[in-house]
């Protein structure tokens, strides 16, 4: 450490430091500052053409301020259905995703046994595919079996459990890495059964896990295109093919309608999960 | 029912536990990859027929090299452009948030994630509208000289490397948070204890310990990006196409299998390489979790 001797002169600067100090603090915060603006831009664009009433069909220029796009949300042909089946694939595809994956959790952070490592590259490997990969796969193995299972809400279903099962597991090990193991002995010294133990006391302990698999599942789902794209065939439409299909033709403010109101029913969620988590960390 | 959950032993119920998920996974991940590596080796075409037949056809990779070696560099160009980027971008957001964020950190946490709850394809969308000619942008680039009068962003490489690097930067962001929020404040004390400066603090304690997090950004961000064909199809022109949109436009528009199959191969042979090489610098533990 050859700058121990330069560093001694320190003291002398140290006003000067201070003040040094006292501008990069702010810097990094006005730099915060710019960032979040950076990644809220698009949607403030995206929620202001909401409002938009456009002459052509592309929603790209402002041409007048409009309530009608929110009142008349499912007036373009197909928009509704699509917006169903993309909850309904995401709701049963999380559902099926967060129990193969929390049991998958529960064997890899439980056990010792032959073929962990493999096991865990296993459930690795999708998590490093590139989506376009997963889809391509996908469709040729359905276009061999396409006389069993048709292409579409199942081929559909299918593919989003396969890409959801890897976040489940990875987002229900992080919770039960840190787990207190003494509290599930405790409640077997206390005569509980390993049954009534798991019910009793670890279920309830991974629940928020549990919970935060679920939603990443679904908003993982709902999101997806790609895969989707390859796999739905050519007469099932969720929403993000929907918007597709659209962008080539002409984009109905319709769209942003309900890429907004997604967002508000997200944010509003994490919200009041973020107000919860401060209230009990206050309290504790 | 014993679940036996308390006991290493090495009995039934971990192969159990994992049967059903490892099932799934096999039978639609990597029985799929065993179709798609069959397919890439058929040849035949759509003309003289609907049929392709295994024949061992290894000329369907090399006639991808060769015929599309643009749209490959292109892809690592710039999925490799747009993960520096948003490594640059993010890290001093992700330290902010760790260090100052205080009571704050989870709704800042959630400002991070919120954008990404509107559906990927309308934030490409709304770039198209923010980087279009007659947008925000492209007059504020011109009156700085940045492009010539007339310059466009939109249907340019750099437009398809932005929308990259915003569509994927919760996926840098959030990684290095919580390896920056891991780091014992005391290690950095310490060093400055022992009159380190700050910056030196920075480089030498606060980096090397934030780099777990940097290595599964990195990999988190590139190897989406590298197969993306949204970007470059919607904020793109066909001379910015990436191979994601030659793999899309074989499979479903032309339905020339076996060449896209094979792309599909190289692509994800050549992210593998990559991925492996960088687990070997840092140790595979630390990728697998």
């Amino acid at each position: 450490m050859t700058s121990v001797a330069a560093e001694i002169g320190r003291p002398r600067r140290s006003t000067l430091g201070a003040a040094w100090a006292y501008v990069r603090r702010h810097v990094l915060t006005v730099y915060a500052i710019l960032f979040f603006a950076y990644l809220l831009l698009p949607i403030g664009v995206v929620a202001a053409f909401s409002f938009n009433h456009p002459k052509g069909r592309f929603n790209f220029t402002w041409k007048g301020f409009t309530f009608s796009n929110w009142t008349h949300w499912n007036a373009i042909p197909g928009i509704q259905s699509a917006v169903v089946l993309s909850l309904e694939i995401a709701a049963v595809a999380s559902i099926i995703a967060t129990a193969l994956g929390t049991l998958m959790a529960l064997a890899l952070v439980r056990y010792g046994f032959r073929g962990r490592g493999t096991t865990n590259f296993i459930i690795f490997l999708p998590l490093s595919t590139p989506e376009i990969v997963l889809g391509a796969s996908l469709l040729t193995l359905f276009l061999h079996v396409s006389s069993a299972i048709p292409f579409g809400f199942w081929t559909i279903l299918i593919a989003h459990v396969m890409f959801c099962v890897s976040f489940a597991v990875v987002t229900v090990k992080a919770r039960l890495v840190g787990f207190d193991r003494h509290l599930e002995e405790a409640a077997m010294d206390l005569g509980a059964n390993e049954w009534t133990t798991f019910q009793k006391v670890t279920l309830p302990l991974i629940a928020p896990a549990i919970l935060a698999a679920l939603l990443l599942c679904f908003a993982i789902s709902v999101d997806d295109f790609v895969v989707t794209y390859f796999v739905a065939g050519t007469n099932t439409v969720t929403f993000p093919i929907f918007v597709w299909g659209a962008a080539r033709v002409a984009t109905p403010p319709q769209i942003n309608v309900i890429g907004i109101a997604f967002f508000v029913i997200a944010v509003t969620a994490m919200l009041g999960n973020v107000v919860l988590q401060n209230r009990r960390a206050k309290q504790a | 029912m014993g679940l036996g959950l308390f006991h290493r032993h090495r009995g039934a119920t971990p192969y159990l536990l994992l049967a059903p998920g490892m099932l799934w996974l096999a039978a639609f991940f990597l029985v799929p990859l065993g179709f798609l590596a069959y397919q890439s080796l058929e040849s035949g075409s759509i003309i003289a027929g609907f049929g392709y037949a295994f024949t061992w056809a290894w000329s369907n990779y090399s006639s991808a090299v060769r015929g599309y070696t643009g749209e490959f560099e292109r892809s690592f160009e710039y999925a490799g452009l747009a993960t520096v980027i948003a490594l640059v971008v993010s890290y001093p957001v992700a330290y902010w948030i760790a260090f100052r964020g205080g009571r704050w950190k989870n709704l800042l946490l959630l400002f991070i994630v919120a954008p990404f709850f509107v559906t990927y394809l309308i934030r490409t969308l709304a770039w198209q509208t923010i980087l279009s000619d007659h947008g925000l942008v492209v007059r504020l680039l011109t009156d700085i000289h940045l492009i010539s009068p007339g310059g466009r962003v939109l249907a340019t490489g750099t437009a398809v490397v932005a929308g990259i690097t915003y569509n994927f930067l919760p996926f840098m962001a959030l990684p290095l948070y919580v390896s920056l929020e891991q780091i014992d404040q005391t290690l950095i004390e310490a060093a400055e204890d022992l009159y380190a400066s700050k910056w030196r603090a920075f480089l030498r304690v606060t980096f090397p310990l934030s780099l777990p997090g940097v290595v599964a950004g990195t990999l988190l961000t590139f190897i989406p990006a590298a197969g993306d064909f949204i970007n470059a199809q919607l904020l793109g022109s066909p001379t910015s196409h990436m191979i994601g949109n030659v793999i899309q436009s074989k499979f479903l528009g032309l339905q020339d299998y076996p060449a896209a199959a094979a792309m599909s191969f190289i692509l994800m042979a050549i992210i593998l390489a990559l991925v492996l090489v960088y687990a070997r610098v840092v140790g595979t533990e630390k990728l697998t979790g």
